[in-house]
Parts: structure tokens; C-alpha cells; sequence
């Protein structure tokens, strides 16, 4: 547009009335609708939801791992069924669980945000979740097979990250090892055709005048976010397929007795992992990027240098992979450089936190449900962050591998940094989604057992690693000091699913019973609140233009814009 | 307000036409960017088990350069390139003449390659099973195989539409991205070529 003509920013947009609750369809309509769909806004929320319903199914499991370590020499669960357990409950947690929210959030938000009509390539889109969604069920087919569901089947029982030669032929007998590669392979194909459509959407149909450099960080982070996928996940496919022609074909990949490696597979496999957790846990950052300033009133501290911490922190994390094997015995010129480039890592993360921080500071700050879980973040993650560093240190590492101070660790990332990001972003772009709020009285309820619930079930695991206690034992002796804290951890899961249960609760009575949201509750500044909530099937009646980072910012404060000061 | 962002500058930049890059441009070098990924790891782990066989056949024992099949397969990047030429220039048949030729020299290659398969297997009797070396050869080498095949179907495809008059002046990005594909499985075998039948010779 050129200087000086006289449109305003307002002509670029059409606010068209809110209507939630239009009328629905049968049951069969809606799920031929849901089956058919290429509608990157149906599939987001088809991700979102199964994602949930996994997570449910994964927690009953962590629950009842909880159940048999309460006490000491438990009999619960079978050594075989807890196996089983623990690796169905991790490998669901990262893949069938994280991984499709994230996609779910990408999906939903990235096309509204960069004021786009869809994503790139519509029907790869559906391609990806049909793909994620048939191999988490023929995940858990696994259960049905072999021995039954009463001996737990023969669903995978080598942990997530299915250490050789645990998974060898000889080792792993029947097909629970086929059953997590096939599953996994398959999902991999899918993640990737993801991907890619989020780097070919965000890439290629920005809508006028959104330059890279005035897009939201939120899309910027889920632009990294698929980068990494397209270059994480490659590996791990590859040292599937090896593993499937070792199982099917008799190659000697990872067959020490023929000259093969076991090693190998871990660092394919964590060339993989690693990045891994920074593509969950990047997407946390990503919701932290939008609701900290909306409810902080004052736009992100630091724009240019958050994109940079971004790449950085990617970057990184492609290098540090080896830092899970410390006690493999490396060189300890090798330990030293992944526990250096390990320890790097916390520079750019640390730019991150101070960044959020001088955004809040000074803000008139607005203590919304999305907001609180954003502080709880930013509270965990640090301490995530610290247990993180001090287990880069190799010999530290040495002394509590594999001890339940890891399991400590990785959940205050997981849970603490993703899914309470996750919670985050429900709660904050649930109305739009719908067109009603969430309740805010159910919501507090639902923060604060959740919250409380979660540290005092992994802030003791922390000691319980300390005191030597191992992860993945199935039972132990009594009088080793480990009781008290695992009681503990124990009774932290109830009041983890009682706040879930009123989560779940929340968002279905929502649905219908909820406070009429408006197109823009929260007062937010991003493309995707410009538009109806629910949005309309096409996003935008006319495809918006921008002129700076806060378009709804302009729009509604046509005296002083962003733009005149870029 | 905004005392964090936003330098006061001019508005020149809005006068520029808006064109972000292509879709088909931007996927196909994702697509790209993870499939290096992808046979990077197949060709670490070659290089990984180079010399780490416990019994025969070795490399040096069997492997021969593969002249023909290499220079059939290098080759044909440049027919492709001569074929997009004419396209540019509305020169039909010759389109066809070099595509034609670009696919049959992509043939050749999968008729080498199943030829040497063959060799290996019945006459030196290395299978994927026999030690690290058949393992990690036969899973580079197919893996760059299979993607010849699906080189050859794509092109294939540009042909038989174009020869029953389908091909249309839109179409012209669909046959460039086929061309950036084929180019990239032509430089995935230079590396193969490096790898397995220069590095690994003499193990
Ligand atoms: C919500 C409550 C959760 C509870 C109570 C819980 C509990 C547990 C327990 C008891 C273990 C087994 C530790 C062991 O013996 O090695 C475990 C492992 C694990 N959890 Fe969770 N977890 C929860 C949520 C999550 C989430 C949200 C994620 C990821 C997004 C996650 C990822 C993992 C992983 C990757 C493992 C390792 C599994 C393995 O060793 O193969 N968990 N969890
Ligand atoms: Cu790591």
C-alpha cells in the first residue's frame, strides 16, 4: 500500500458477529464430517482431542505404577504388566499424546494467525492425522495380542526408547518390539507430512504485509518446531527400519555377537531424542510467547532476540544428543563436549525466562486462568532447568542415571513445561475454538489440585533419586528410606486426577453451558481474534492485511498504531 | 507504548508486490531437507561398520566401480536439464525425446543395480544377513534404489500426461520440482558412490 493513501487498517478487516452453538448435525453427519474433513481447524481440534483421550489412557497407566510402588513389596501388577506399563505410558505420553497437541495447536492456530485460508496442502493435512491416529491404535491393538489383555498382551515392554539389544530376536520374543516400530514409523511418516505443510503455511501464505519479521513469535517457535521435526524424526525412522530388517531379515545391525553395535542404536536413537524434547517442549514456549504479553498488557519483550533464542536453542539441541549416555563410556573428550554443549543450552533458555519476566515487569498483569499456568511454567521449568543442568554434568550423571531423580527431571519438563503450556493454551483459545469460556470457578479448581497435586508427586522423587532408588524397579525392599517419599509421589497422583477430572468436566459442560465468549475476550492483538469465534469455514471473510506485529492492536487504536513507529 | 519494538522508518517496503515463495517450491526442499536426514544416518552407519565384519565376503573382495550404472544415472540429470530446455522453449517433442531419454537411462541404473544385486547374492553369497558389511550395503543402496523407482514413476508420469496432451503451462512447476527431485537422487548416489565403492574399497 502506498505512503500516504487513505485507507486505514480498519477497511482490512470484517468483524463479523459471534455465533456459537450453530445448529448441529446428527450424530452420523458429524462424523462423516469428521472423517472426510480437510479443514485445518477440525483437524487441530480432532488432534487436540485425541490427544486428550490418550493422555487419559497413559495417566491411568502412570497410575497404576504409582499404585504398586506406594509401598513396599507390592503385588499389584505382574514385573511384566509394569513393563509393559511404564513403556506404554511413556512411549504414549511423548508420541501419542505431545507430539499430536502440538500438532493440534499448530494446526489450528498457524493458518488463523498468519491470516491465511487453510493450511499449504489440505489433504496431506488429514493424510498426517489419519496416519497418527490409526498407528496409536494399532499401538495399543498390542494389548490384545499374544497372551491377552489379563497378562497385558504383548505390547511393548522395553521402555520408550527400546534399548538394544532388549529388542533383538532373541530377547524380545513375539511381536511387542514390531508392534512399537511399526507404530512409530508409521506416526513418524505422518509428523513429517505435518511438518512440512506447517514450514510450506507459515512460508508461503502469510498474508500480506506479514513480513517475518512482524510475525507472531507463537508462529515463528512452530516454525523452528517443524524444522526440527523434519530433521529429528528421520533418524529415528532410520534406526526403526534397521531394527525391522535385523528382526525380519536377519541383518546384524545392532547383533553384538556378529559385529554389530548396541551403542549405535542409542546414539541413533537420542540423535532422535533429544531434539525431541525440545519439539514439545518449544511449543510451550510458543503459548507462553502469546498469553504473556496479552495478559502482561504490554507487547514481548525483546521480539528479535526470542526468534534468535529459538533457532539457537534448536540448533543446539541437535548437538547435545549424547548427553543420555554418560554412563555408556564414552572418551572423556567426548563427555566433556556433550556435557559443555549441554550446558549451552541453558543461555539461550535463560534469554527466554528473562525475556517473559521483563515482559510481565511493569505490566498491568491479569491473574486469567491461562496466565497462572503460564507462571506455573515459567516456575517448573526453571527448576526443570536447573535438575537439567546438573545432570549435564557427566559425573553427577554418573551417580544418578537412571535413578528416579531423572524421572523427576523429565516430568517437571513434561509436565511441568508442556502440559501445563498445554492447559495454557486451552484455556486461552478455547473460546475461540467455540465461542464460549471455559469456567473460570472449575478452572481454579482444576489449577490448583493439578498443580499442587504435581509437585508433591515428582518434587520427592527428587530425593528418593538422591537415596539411590532406581527407575523402572517394579517393587523394593522396605527400610532403604525410599517409603515415605514414594507414598508421597503416590498420593500426589490423586489429586492430579481429581483436578484432571474436573478439567475434562470443564470443557465439556463449557461447551454448552458456558459464558458466551465474543469474538476477542481476552483483548488480544493476533490475527486469529479478528475473526468470528468459532471461526467460519473460509477463516477470514476478506484475507486481512498487516502492518506491524499487533494487527488488532491498530485496528483498535486507530490514533496511535503500531505501524507509524516501524 | 511501545518504547521496546519499532523504530520509526519509512513505509517503502509496503510498496513492494506481495509474492512469498511457491508452496511447491518450499515443500519440495523440506521434503529434500529430510530425506538427507534420512540417508545421513544409513550413511553413518555404513561408515560406522566399515571394516567391523567378522567374516567374508569384505568389500574389496566383490565390489566393483560401477562405471556404467554411474554414468547412466549422473548422466541423466543433464538429458533432464537438456528436456526442461525445450519445454521452456515450447519444443514439444524434443521435451519428449530427452524425458524419454532421462527415463530409460534411470532404467538402466535399476538394471544395474538388480545386476549386481544378483551377482553378490548367487555368485559371492552375500545376503543382508551375511555380516555388517551386507547389512549396511544393501540398506544404503536400496534405500537410494527405492528412490530411483520412485524417480521413474514420477517421470513416467510427466510423460504419458504430456504425450496425451495433458501437460498445460501450469504444469511447468510440477515437472521443475520432479527435476529437483531426480537432481537430488542423482547427488545421493554421489555420495553413495564415494562412500561405498571409494571409502570402503580396500576394507
Ligand atoms: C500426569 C501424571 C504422570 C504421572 C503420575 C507419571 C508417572 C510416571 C511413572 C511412575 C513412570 C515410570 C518411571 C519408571 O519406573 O521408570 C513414568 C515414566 C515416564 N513418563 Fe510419566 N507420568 C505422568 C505424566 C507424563 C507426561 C505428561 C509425559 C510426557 C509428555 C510423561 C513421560 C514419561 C516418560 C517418557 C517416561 C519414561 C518411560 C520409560 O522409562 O520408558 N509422563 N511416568
Ligand atoms: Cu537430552
Amino acid at each position: 500500500m502506498a505512503h500516504g493513501s487513505s485507507t486505514t487498517p480498519e477497511d482490512d478487516f470484517v468483524i463479523t458477529p459471534t455465533r456459537p452453538g450453530e445448529e448441529k448435525g446428527s450424530w452420523s453427519s458429524v462424523i462423516q464430517d469428521l472423517l472426510f474433513t480437510v479443514d485445518h481447524k477440525k483437524l487441530g481440534l480432532m488432534y487436540i482431542g485425541s490427544g486428550l483421550i490418550f493422555f487419559v489412557i497413559a495417566g491411568l497407566m502412570a497410575a497404576a505404577i504409582r499404585l504398586q510402588l506406594a509401598i513396599p513389596n507390592a503385588h499389584f501388577l505382574e514385573p511384566d504388566v509394569f513393563n509393559r506399563f511404564f513403556t506404554m505410558h511413556g512411549t504414549a505420553m511423548v508420541f501419542l499424546v505431545g507430539m499430536p497437541i502440538i500438532f493440534g495447536m499448530a494446526n489450528y492456530l498457524v493458518p488463523l494467525m498468519v491470516g491465511a485460508r487453510d493450511m499449504a496442502f489440505p489433504r496431506l493435512n488429514a493424510f498426517g492425522f489419519w496416519m497418527f491416529f490409526f498407528s496409536a491404535w494399532f499401538l495399543y491393538f498390542s494389548y490384545f495380542a499374544g497372551p491377552g489383555l489379563y497378562n497385558a498382551g504383548s505390547a511393548p515392554d522395553v521402555g520408550w526408547f527400546a534399548y538394544s539389544p532388549l529388542t533383538s530376536k532373541a530377547f524380545s520374543r513375539g511381536h511387542s518390539s514390531d508392534y512399537w516400530t511399526l507404530a512409530l514409523l508409521a506416526s513418524g511418516v505422518g509428523s513429517i507430512a505435518t511438518a512440512i505443510n506447517i514450514i510450506v503455511t507459515t512460508i508461503s501464505l502469510r498474508c500480506k504485509g506479514m513480513t517475518l519479521g512482524r510475525m507472531p513469535l507463537f508462529v515463528w517457535t512452530f516454525l523452528v518446531v517443524a524444522f526440527l521435526v523434519i530433521i529429528a524424526i528421520p533418524p529415528l525412522s532410520a534406526c526403526q527400519i534397521m531394527l525391522l530388517l535385523d528382526r525380519y531379515l536377519g541383518a546384524k545391525f545392532f547383533d553384538t555377537q556378529a559385529g554389530g553395535s548396541a551403542v549405535l542404536w542409542q546414539h541413533f536413537f537420542w540423535i532422535f531424542g533429544h531434539p525431541e524434547v525440545y519439539i514439545l517442549i518449544l511449543p510451550g514456549f510458543a503459548a507462553m510467547n502469546e498469553i504473556v504479553p496479552v495478559f502482561s498488557r504490554k507487547p514481548i519483550f525483546g521480539y528479535p532476540i526470542m526468534v534468535g533464542a529459538n533457532v539457537m536453542i534448536a540448533f543446539i539441541s541437535l548437538g547435545v544428543w549424547a548427553h543420555h549416555m554418560f554412563t555408556v563410556g564414552m572418551t572423556s573428550l567426548g563427555n566433556s563436549f556433550f556435557a559443555i554443549s549441554t550446558m549451552l543450552v541453558a543461555v539461550p533458555t535463560g534469554i527466554k525466562i528473562f525475556n517473559w519476566i521483563g515482559t510481565m515487569y511493569g505490566g498491568k498483569i491479569r491473574f486469567e486462568l491461562p496466565m497462572l499456568f503460564c507462571i506455573a511454567f515459567l516456575f517448573q521449568f526453571l527448576i526443570a532447568g536447573l535438575t537439567g543442568v546438573m545432570l549435564s554434568v557427566a559425573p553427577f550423571d554418573w551417580q544418578l542415571s537412571d535413578s528416579y531423580f531423572v524421572v523427576a527431571h523429565f516430568h517437571y519438563v513434561l509436565i511441568g513445561g508442556l502440559l501445563f503450556t498445554i492447559f495454557a493454551t486451552i484455556y486461552f483459545w478455547y473460546p475461540k475454538c467455540f465461542g464460549r469460556m471455559l469456567s473460570h470457578k472449575l478452572g481454579m479448581w482444576h489449577f490448583w489440585l493439578f498443580t499442587i497435586g504435581f509437585h508433591v508427586t515428582f518434587f520427592p522423587q527428587h530425593i528418593s533419586g538422591f537415596l539411590g532408588m532406581p527407575r523402572r524397579i517394579y517393587t523394593y525392599e522396605a527400610g532403604r528410606g525410599w517409603e515415605i517419599w514414594n507414598m508421597m509421589s503416590s498420593l500426589g497422583v490423586i489429586l492430579q486426577a481429581a483436578g484432571i477430572l474436573i478439567f475434562v468436566w470443564n470443557l465439556i459442560y463449557s461447551y454448552r453451558k458456558g459464558k458466551i465468549a465474543g469474538d476477542d475476550p481476552w483483548d488480544a492483538w493476533t490475527l486469529e481474534w479478528a475473526t468470528t469465534s468459532p471461526p467460519p469455514d473460509y477463516n477470514f471473510e476478506k484475507t486481512p492485511e498487516v502492518r506491524s506485529r499487533r494487527p488488532l492492536w491498530d485496528l483498535k487504536h486507530p490514533d496511535d498504531p503500531d505501524w507509524k513507529y516501524e | 507504548m511501545d518504547q521496546f519494538i519499532n523504530q520509526p522508518v519509512s513505509f517503502a517496503e509496503e510498496e513492494r508486490p506481495w509474492r512469498p515463495p511457491s508452496l511447491r517450491k518450499v515443500g519440495m526442499l523440506c521434503l529434500i531437507t529430510t530425506e538427507t536426514a534420512l540417508f545421513s544416518i544409513f550413511v553413518v552407519a555404513y561408515l560406522f561398520y566399515m571394516g567391523k565384519s567378522l567374516n567374508g565376503p569384505y568389500p574389496h573382495e566383490i565390489l566393483a566401480f560401477p562405471w556404467s550404472g554411474s554414468i547412466a544415472l549422473i548422466g541423466s540429470s543433464f538429458t533432464l536439464h537438456a528436456a526442461e530446455w525445450f519445454l521452456k522453449k515450447g519444443n514439444r517433442a524434443m521435451f519428449h525425446l530427452w524425458w524419454f531419454i532421462t527415463i530409460a537411462m534411470g532404467a538402466y541404473f535399476l538394471y544395474f543395480t538388480g545386476h549386481e544385486w544378483y551377482e553378490f547374492i548367487y555368485h559371492h553369497h552375500l545376503t543382508i544377513s551375511t555380516n555388517v558389511f551386507g547389512s549396511t550395503f544393501y540398506s544404503l543402496v536400496g534405500l537410494h534404489a527405492s528412490h530411483v523407482v520412485v524417480g521413474l514413476i514420477l517421470l513416467s508420469i510427466i510423460l504419458i500426461s504430456s504425450l496425451r496432451g495433458k501437460l498445460h503451462h501450469d504444469h511447468h512447476e510440477h515437472v521443475e520440482m520432479i527435476g529437483w527431485y531426480w537432481h537430488f537422487v542423482d547427488a545421493v548416489w554421489i555420495v553413495v558412490l564415494t562412500v561405498v565403492y571409494i571409502l570402503s574399497a580396500h576394507y
